[in-house]
């Protein structure tokens, strides 16, 4: 009878709940018994609750690696709440000492829990079906009839009837006992081990993988090439070693985008294409890809995608003696992501008499807002292309921070040491410049030139190493996991016995041994066995 | 037939399958009345609290046309659906924000309940689907009403069709598995003989059909949350996986609806504990769907864009940098976030 137990849904873990803490431990005794806590059933249950409740937070404060400047708003926002988030790894949750422990935890229950269970299917994979119980009819699924056939007959026919149905047939005294299903605990062992290496798979790529982001202007003159110094900024894993970086360069030859100017889906933008032209290592042939998204390209393990755009103005600043202080495109960052209004900084040191420094906004389709009223408010753009735009820019001379050899933004003006230039009224003065417009500037400082429009991309470039490994992990757990939710282990026996009036009493039983073995099933399946047992067939034969 | 027509045509049909699941709806309830009304003899025929009660024919009749105004109302929405996709310039699957998703997520539920009913006694659960399916469609026009818009670039992928139809089936094959254990729960605490909860199954039949609905969303849960996600987001995102907060949401759900599962298998949680647990996996699937909306802006799932809050910035997606030098417009992924 010890056979009806379940013993595979009994699984040894089970029991460590019931053990009780013993009264005297000595330190051994208690490295198991937290060993057997660690790795029961529900210690894991807890576990991954807690890790989806681990998880909330992230969800709805914003991420240091995620969204850093929403983090500095927040920090702005709340600054007595902020030092006790940060204490407590609030703005990083997802690499916080808290968060990893239970996953660090889960993945050692885990373990406990498979290793031992291992053993256990390596045993139960080559056993035998269990020999039939004494009492057939005992069981919930159970049926019986009567034939005139002899019992070694019928036993031959069920033995065959059963294999064909791939069960595991062994032939007892006065029955065929059979068992099938066996590969659900395989299932639930690979979606297990399949886990563990998902995240072996992820955590090779967070350690030896680099994630960085370039804003390279358009044209052929502004190459790109990987190597660590051409980076605006980079996220390196903890072991990640700049030899692995692959040699290859490229330049953004072209930029296309497809702006919508009417409908009600106006002013939104579809379509990009940066056209690379890129080489795979120094020297190497030129080839040409259209960058778009949805389709990065891949130098070996690297990949290159778009990830954003923007406008350069061409700004040209002669000082006050004629010379050329500074000229080229600027980039300009935007501040709406709709209209590309954008906020960018253009710095002359070497301008005399003074260093001189540009702040201000750039417009694409420059307009006027208008309030209630009419009458003209703020300057605004109203579309994203560039159909009409103006670069409007305030100026500052004097020291902008740069002679004394600290790195400093090139999107910030540092004014602590510089003065605004003001027109005779005390007023800023400030300039609205067209393509090819110049002004001249307030006490003899030189004159601005806005000479015409660039464009530029952020690229991003990244190397996730065992992302090939990751995906192959879940492909192996979903393998695993159909296995362990749809086959279904059960048990069959079938006995035959000669009676004394000389007729055979034929006995069937199953018993299913998953979880949500569905009644309606079973009695399918009964009734098709004993149909073949009868020399009958059913549809499911036939089919 | 222009683009304008389509959109009409499905916003019509959307009308239509509700108007349908309404009438649906009254014919379950008027079977409902029906049984509550029956003659108490007939009721008392029926052995014990948990028999099936033989319903007299007019309820019979309401019963059936309950369900044939339910296929009905199912072919309609499809045809709603498709109309919808074709009203976009270019075609494209009606999948591209908060309301096109609600109407496809109600035709996979109604869809599902549909079919089972082929396979499985499960007409019971009628009044409960379509009171859902019509609530659904009823918020979707009163909350998300949205125009057609062309897709975004980076919506635009043949990963929205698999990512998205995974979801989409996993959500509905969950919402009919919350209803059931929803039922459960209120079967349970029960004792009433007659009405509604006295004529759906007991509750081990119940709570099988539950974690069947489980046992297939699950799966397909992971195929979309764990690998076409992961995969699609390497491609427009440039990493696989952002900690997105839809991203966060969906790996909640996958890990709550593992606990339903592995706490059903092992630790033989089943009835009441395993149903809470299905509650809360829906919970979080609905508030993943709709709720982490107003929690979050920092989203890349652009089609959520609707409820999301006013931000002045979309801040470029590249690893921690300083906050200036770090605004960059992400390409494609939304339009009108602000």
């Amino acid at each position: 009878v010890t056979d009806l137990q379940p013993d595979l849904r009994h699984r040894p873990s089970d029991d460590r709940q019931a053990t009780a803490l013993p009264p005297d431990l000595n330190a051994r005794e208690l490295a198991r018994w937290s060993w057997r806590q660690l790795t029961s059933m529900r210690t894991a249950l807890v576990l991954l609750l807690l890790l989806a409740l681990a998880s909330i937070p992230g969800s709805v404060i914003p991420q240091e690696n995620i969204d850093s400047l929403a983090v500095s708003q927040w920090r702005d926002n709340h600054p007595r709440l902020a030092p006790i988030w940060d204490r407590l790894d609030l703005f990083n949750v997802y690499g916080s000492v808290w968060f990893s422990a239970i996953y660090i935890l889960l993945m050692i229950s885990l373990v406990g829990c498979i290793i031992p269970r291992l053993f256990v299917y390596a045993r139960a994979a080559r056993a035998r079906p269990p020999k039939a119980p004494r009492h057939l009819s005992r069981l919930p699924e159970s049926t019986s009839y009567t034939t005139d056939e002899a019992p070694e007959v019928v036993l031959d026919r069920a033995a065959k009837a059963l294999r064909r149905k791939r069960f595991r047939v062994d032939a007892g005294d006065d029955s065929v006992d059979a068992e099938r299903g066996h590969l659900r605990e395989a299932g639930n062992l690979v979606f297990h081990l399949a886990v563990i290496v998902v995240l072996v798979g992820v955590a090779v790529g967070s350690l030896f993988g680099y994630k960085g982001g370039v804003i390279m202007l358009n044209g052929e003159d502004y190459g790109f090439s990987n190597n660590l110094t051409q980076y605006d900024d980079f996220a390196p894993g903890a072991l990640f070693d700049p030899d692995v970086m692959e040699p290859f360069s490229f330049s953004i030859t072209d930029f296309e985008v497809e702006w919508l100017t009417e409908g009600e889906r106006a002013g939104m933008a579809r379509e990009f294409v940066a056209e690379l032209a890129y080489e795979t290592e120094p020297g190497g042939e030129t080839k040409a890809y259209d960058l778009r998204v949805n389709h990065p390209l891949s130098i070996g393990g690297t990949d290159v995608f778009l990830i954003g755009h923007g406008y350069a103005p061409v700004i040209t600043i002669r000082d006050g003696d004629g010379e050329v202080a500074y000229s080229g495109p600027s980039v300009f960052l935007p501040t709406n992501a709709q209209t590309f209004e954008s906020f960018g900084v253009i710095k002359a040191p070497d301008a005399s008499p003074a260093q001189i420094g540009l702040e201000g906004t750039f417009y694409p389709t420059f307009a006027m807002g208008r309030d209630a009223d009419g009458n003209l408010t703020m300057p605004a753009s109203v579309f994203g292309d560039a159909f009409d735009p103006l670069v409007s820019l305030f100026v500052y001379t004097g020291d902008l921070g740069l002679d004394d050899g600290t790195p400093a933004s090139v999107y910030v003006l540092d004014k602590a040491k510089a003065t605004q230039v003001v027109e005779d009224d005390g007023q800023p003065f400030r300039m609205d410049l067209r393509p090819g417009d110049t002004v001249t500037l307030p006490d003899d400082l030189g004159t601005v030139s806005f000479d015409g429009l660039q464009r530029w991309n952020k690229i991003q470039v990244s190397r996730s190493p065992g992302k090939m490994v990751a995906l192959a992990g879940v492909v192996l757990a979903l393998l695993g996991l159909l296995g362990s939710l749809f086959i279904r282990p059960r048990r069959l026996w079938v006995r035959a016995r000669r009676q004394d009036d000389g007729t055979t009493l034929v006995e069937v039983a199953r018993l299913d041994r998953s979880s949500a073995g569905d009644p309606e099933d079973g009695a399918a399946e009964m009734d098709d066995v004993v149909a073949a047992l009868q020399g009958r067939t059913t549809k499911e034969d036939e089919s | 037939v222009t683009d304008e027509w389509w959109e009409v045509f499905s916003y019509r049909g959307v009308i239509g399958a509700a108007v349908l699941y309404f009438l649906a709806m009254l014919a379950y309830f008027f079977e409902l009345a029906g049984l509550r009304s029956a003659p108490k003899e007939e009721q008392e025929g029926a052995v014990g609290a948990q028999a099936v009660l033989v319903a007299p024919p007019r309820t019979a009749v309401a019963a059936r046309l309950g369900l044939v105004l339910t296929g009905f109302a199912v072919a309609v929405h499809l045809a709603a659906l498709v109309a919808r996709g074709l009203a976009a310039d270019p075609n494209r699957v009606p999948w591209g924000n908060m309301y096109e998703f609600t109407i496809s997520g109600t035709f996979v539920v109604a869809l599902i309940f549909v079919l089972s009913t082929l396979r499985i006694d499960i007409e019971w659960l009628g009044p409960l689907v379509t009171t859902f399916v019509v609530a659904a469609l009823m918020a979707a026009f009163l909350g998300l009403d949205d125009t057609v818009l062309p897709l975004p670039d980076a919506l635009n992928s043949p990963w929205l069709v698999i990512h998205v139809v995974a979801a989409v089936i996993s959500t509905g094959a969950f919402t009919v598995g919350a209803l059931l254990s929803g039922l459960y729960l209120a079967k349970a605490r029960s004792t009433s003989t007659t009405g509604y909860l006295a004529r759906v199954p007991d509750l081990k039949v119940l709570d099988r059909l539950s974690y069947r609905m489980h046992a297939f969303g699950f799966p397909v849960w992971t195929f979309a949350v764990l690998i076409t996600g992961p995969i699609w987001a390497h491609q427009a995102w440039g990493a696989y996986w952002n900690w997105d907060p839809k991203e966060v949401w969906a790996f909640i759900t996958w890990v709550v609806y593992a606990a339903y599962l592995h706490a059903r298998a092992t630790a033989g949680w089943r009835g009441r504990n395993a149903a809470l647990l299905a509650l809360v996996g829906a919970a979080t699937l609905w508030f993943n769907f709709i709720g982490i909306n107003f929690f979050s802006s920092s989203s890349q799932h652009s089609y959520a864009e609707g409820a999301a809050p006013e931000t002045s910035v979309v801040v470029g997606l590249a690893g921690p940098v300083e906050a200036a030098e770090e605004v960059g417009v992400v390409v494609g992924s939304d339009h009108a976030r602000t």
